[in-house]
């Protein structure tokens, strides 16, 4: 057996080890997508923020155990237009200078069978704290998973688009959120 | 028909024209949100109108110019006219157009999406933005000249021209109410 059997033997090996200990964990920022739409007049408006980081520990075999954290830098939002880009940064919108991160940190991951999860935790945003749930697919290629989910948050929960803004009749309230998250199977995590 | 369809479009035309140089300045605000789409709104129902009104015309003859016009009026005027037809046309599209290209989709009375044919891109946005005001530009020099000659037929050739379009003001005695 030569050198490169070996190599193959030993890569064989650790795949399987690890196809029954896998753990996603590192995030591959670009790959992954924050987006939102918001409707303005009626007229779905999408956005996204282009800077976030996130800590993952997601093992297939304990769903229970995952683990999710996730930081938005909200300066690095694309509401659409570069009007709307600096008025949402203003103290009605996200007062992005005196709160510059919105924060999702995970209480529970429960499983629904299949593919399908279902994350509790606690969400950020502008100086308040509140619970919510989201639906999350996943799903496992070779050594990455995909996290994929969308969820409605409404805006006015977190003081999003206060004083003349307030009026759900041109921004509706609802703000639908998605989510692409790809993380792969990195260094293992010591526990 | 003609004389209605030709005094609604006027009308709609006017203030959709003075609505979009008052809201293209204006700072932010859901009033500033409010007035786009509702010019858009206006935009597409003009359009809609120019449509039947384009209808009419090509399956209707309109009255003959008054006899004795000099040649070069006749064709100045059935430019004139034929422009404002292109731009009744151009103006609305592209509008909608633009409003593609900077991501905002027009939905008709906030109810009826009309499909974003062009792919959101900035700079197309800007240069779309620039056609559709200058078109407008256009029009209103258009317009300026159709009024003109309108009023020079009326005050200075005394003839119908302006009058048999105001079926309201025409002199009962004068009109036949054809």
């Amino acid at each position: 057996m030569n050198w490169r059997h070996s190599l193959a033997f030993g890569l064989l090996a650790a795949a399987l080890s690890s196809a029954q200990a896998i753990e996603f964990n590192q995030l591959q920022l670009n790959k992954s997508a924050l987006s939102f739409v918001s409707k303005q007049m009626n007229v779905p408006v999408e956005g996204q923020f282009k800077s976030f980081r996130s800590k993952l520990a997601f093992d297939p075999a304990k769903p229970a155990a995952a683990k999710a954290e996730l930081e938005i830098d909200l300066a690095s939002i694309d509401a659409g237009s570069k009007d709307a880009n600096d008025e949402v940064a203003s103290k009605a919108w996200f007062d992005t200078k005196a709160f510059p991160v919105a924060k999702f940190v995970s209480t529970s991951f429960k499983s629904l069978g299949g593919n399908r999860y279902e994350v509790a935790g606690r969400m950020t945003i502008k100086g308040r704290t509140l619970d919510l749930t989201t639906p999350v697919t996943m799903r496992q290629e070779g050594n990455s998973a995909t996290f994929e989910g969308s969820l409605v948050l409404k805006r006015a929960d977190y003081g999003i688009g206060e004083g003349m803004w307030a009026d759900f009749g041109t921004v509706a309230n609802e703000v639908q959120v998605k989510f692409r998250l790809v993380a792969t199977a990195g260094a293992a995590t010591a526990k | 028909m003609a004389i209605a369809l030709h005094w609604l479009i006027a009308i709609a035309i006017f203030g959709s024209f003075a609505l979009g140089i008052y809201m293209a300045d204006l700072p932010l605000s859901p009033q500033k949100l409010k007035l786009y789409s509702w010019h858009k709104w206006a935009g597409v129902t003009i359009f809609l109108f120019v449509v039947v009104r384009l209808g009419w015309r090509l399956s209707h003859r309109p009255p003959e110019l008054p006899a004795g016009m000099p040649a070069w009026q006749s064709k100045a005027a059935e430019a004139t006219h034929a422009l404002l037809y292109v731009l009744m046309i151009a103006i609305p599209l592209t509008g909608w157009l633009m409003s593609s290209a900077k991501g905002f989709q027009t939905v008709w009375f906030g109810v009826l999406p009309l499909p974003d044919l062009l792919a959101k891109n900035e700079d197309l946005g800007k240069l779309l933005a620039e056609v559709h005001g200058l078109l407008n530009w256009g029009m209103a020099a258009l317009v300026v000249a159709h009024v003109g000659a309108a009023l020079k037929h009326h005050l200075m050739d005394r003839d119908d021209v302006l009058t048999r379009m105001l079926p309201f003001l025409r002199h009962p005695a004068a009109g036949d109410m054809k």
